[in-house]
């Protein structure tokens, strides 16, 4: 996952072509916008709606039911916290207070620098070694509050080093 | 105590999830042996009756039972749906499967397409699950080029393919009947019931559902025999189960034991409780199923039968341990939010109600909570119980009743106080 990239209609309108004739081929293209372009953007609902000869509302409400689906650009990096029973039981709360505070941002939020969103997240399967975090497609698992700093400022690192 | 008889028998080769790994175990021998002999499906569901598998999705329901509702002989399509969508907070078994062999479950799910009488399978996978999915995919891979998937397999005439879809964060998929609405590329609501998928699934076809440790467990069944895996369990709880250990454990994880094994070994295999800790309550199938206290949970084994006797529920095998710092009232309040958040909002009681609950028990934990609050939320919740379409709608008031039920006196201290009682957090 990166920060929202460049996009064309034609670029959009070529994954879901290539995808449409699946059965259930709703979302599977949404997942295919969105890893490639970072969000659903707008203008995609209507070509999807078109494609798919759904009315625009529906595939509105398909994007709204998922929780994974955004329609805006995310940070560089997302990092979800589990906020799920297993990991409550191992502090994840105070994890949660200090990852807001850190970043400055609440969840559903970017840092201004749009290097991190934050989200909720209900369970990674990782509950066997809470508190849990995703940053972007990597689990970490025992996340202290000190872990969870190197952990943000090796991220921060990566973007220096990549420009 | 035998481990890692069933869905973790490859875990002692290393890599566990490859083709040659499985075949080491004997894998892929049970469905080259079917197709060769032109077995009976009749004669298949019979063992797995036999072998008494319940469906390890959490209900419990007999597997070979629910195979037998299929109408095979029907024209058309049909499909087997594999349920990995495990959403239950606590549950993080099918993911391990998924990593660690995932080729048992393709070759479960090709026994059942076999038997069932469906050329389509489907393994509907988490979206969060990162790393399993590419896993899953990689197996499915190789088992193409090995000749188990595609056309007319092994020469035998039958056709089965089989496709991963891939969720996006939505708990609610998990009801089977939403899983085949979001299959569908629709939003994931849960459907009416009756008509059972087996009569009106995936596309209006018929359809089976089953979870992925099910699935999992049906090779290892045909390939030792009914009887073989019947014992390994107790009468009428055959097999044995993978036990999610978290919370206040010293060694949490996922352990595949025999169905009954007293719920003291397995803590006593999962670490015991947390270093100067006492045990306080567990939650043994997942956040859905009731709380059950120490002293009664410690006198229990671990089987179907065996959890309802405590009057919970064995679910998904997700056992969540507390020791004697957890708050219940800050514990239930967590949980009544996932239920509300995870509410589709389809039918009244379970939209409303769900929201009451969080509400009334956050109020109890702020300390703003009234005397006439604890009776509240046990009507609410029963007003929710049984009313709705699906059962998110109970798995939101049962936890809420037994907390309540069992400590109470937690509950009143809130509200007498305004803060928890000294022994806890
Ligand atoms: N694994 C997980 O992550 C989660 C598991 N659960 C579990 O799910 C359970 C509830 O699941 P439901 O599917 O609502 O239970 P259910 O009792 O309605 O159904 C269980 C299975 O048996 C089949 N079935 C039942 N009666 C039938 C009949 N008369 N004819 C044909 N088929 C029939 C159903 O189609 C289904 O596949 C809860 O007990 C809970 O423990 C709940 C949340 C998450
Ligand atoms: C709200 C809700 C969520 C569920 N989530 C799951 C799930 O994640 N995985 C699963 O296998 N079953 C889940 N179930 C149970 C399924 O509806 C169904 O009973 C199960 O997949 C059948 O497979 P089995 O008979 O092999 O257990 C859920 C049920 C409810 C009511
Ligand atoms: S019980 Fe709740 S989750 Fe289930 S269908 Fe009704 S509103 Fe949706
Ligand atoms: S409860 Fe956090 S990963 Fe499962």
């Amino acid at each position: 996952m990166t920060v929202g990239k460049e996009w064309t209609e034609q670029s959009i309108q070529r994954i879901i072509d290539g995808l449409e004739h699946k059965p259930g081929a709703m979302l599977p293209i949404l997942h295919a916008i969105q890893n490639e372009i970072g969000y659903i953007p707008e203008k995609a609902v209507a070509q999807i709606a078109e494609s798919l000869l759904q009315t625009r509302a529906e595939v509105h409400g398909v994007i709204s039911f998922y929780h994974h689906f955004r329609t805006t650009p995310p940070g560089k990096h997302t990092i979800e916290i589990c906020r799920a029973e297993a990991c409550q039981a191992m502090g994840c709360r105070s994890l949660e207070a200090h990852a807001k505070q850190s970043l400055g941002i609440d969840y559903h939020q970017t840092t201004a620098n749009r290097q991190f969103s934050l989200e909720p997240v209900y369970c990674l399967g990782n509950c066997a070694t809470g508190p849990s975090i995703r940053i972007d497609d990597d689990i970490h698992g025992r996340v202290s509050l000190d872990r969870f700093d190197e952990l943000v400022a090796s991220h921060q690192q990566d973007m220096k080093e990549v420009g | 105590m035998k481990l890692d008889q069933v869905c973790f028998r490859t875990n002692h080769l290393s890599p566990s999830w490859t083709l040659d790994a499985y075949r080491q175990v004997g894998g892929y021998q049970v469905l080259e042996d079917i197709l060769s002999n032109k077995l009976k499906p009749e004669s298949i569901i019979e063992q797995i009756k036999n072998s008494a598998l319940r469906g390890r999705g959490g209900a419990g329901f007999p597997t070979g039972l629910k195979w037998s509702f299929m109408p095979r002989r029907l024209p058309g399509d049909k499909y087997i749906v594999c349920n990995s969508d495990e959403g239950e907070p606590g549950t993080c078994k099918d993911r391990d499967i998924l990593r660690f062999n995932p080729h048992q479950l393709i070759e479960g799910m090709i026994i059942a397409g076999y038997t069932i009488g469906a050329q389509t399978g489907y393994n509907y996978i988490r979206g969060e699950f990162f790393e399993p999915i590419e896993r899953f995919e990689a197996a499915l891979e190789e088992a193409r080029e090995a000749g188990y998937l595609g056309k007319d397999i092994l020469g035998s005439g039958f056709h089965f393919q089989l496709h991963t879809h891939i969720g996006a964060g939505a708990y609610i998929c998990g009801e089977e009947t939403a899983l085949l609405e979001s299959l569908e590329g629709k939003k994931g609501q849960p459907r009416y019931k009756p008509p059972f998928p087996a009569g009106y699934g995936l596309y209006g076809r018929p359809t089976t559902i089953n979870n992925t440790e099910s699935l999992a467990s049906i090779p290892v069944i045909l390939q030792h025999g009914a009887d073989w895996f019947h014992e390994l369990g107790t009468p009428n709880n055959g097999g044995s189960k993978i036990f999610c250990m978290t919370g206040h454990v010293n060694k949490p994880g996922n352990y595949e034991v025999p169905l009954g094994t007293p719920f003291a070994e397995l803590l006593e295999l999962a670490g015991g409780v947390r270093h100067g800790h006492q045990l306080k309550a567990v939650i043994p199938g997942g956040s859905s199923t009731p709380v059950v206290p120490a002293e009664i949970m410690m006198g229990l084994d671990m089987s179907y039968d065996g959890i309802a006797k405590g009057r919970s529920m064995l679910g998904a095998g997700s056992v969540i341990v507390m020791d004697d710092s957890t708050c219940m009232v800050k514990a239930l309040q967590r949980i009544a939010y996932f239920y509300y958040e995870e509410s589709c909002g389809q039918c009244t009681p379970c939209r409303e109600g769900t929201g009451w609950l969080y509400r009334v028990v956050k109020r109890i934990e702020e300390g703003q909570g009234k005397q006439e609050d604890l009776d509240r939320l046990v009507d609410v919740a029963e007003n929710i119980n049984g009313n709705t379409i699906c059962a998110l709608g109970d798995a939101a008031a049962a936890p809420v009743v037994s907390f309540i039920k069992h400590f109470r006196e937690e509950f009143q201290y809130h509200i007498d106080h305004g803060r928890c009682m000294d022994n806890t957090a």
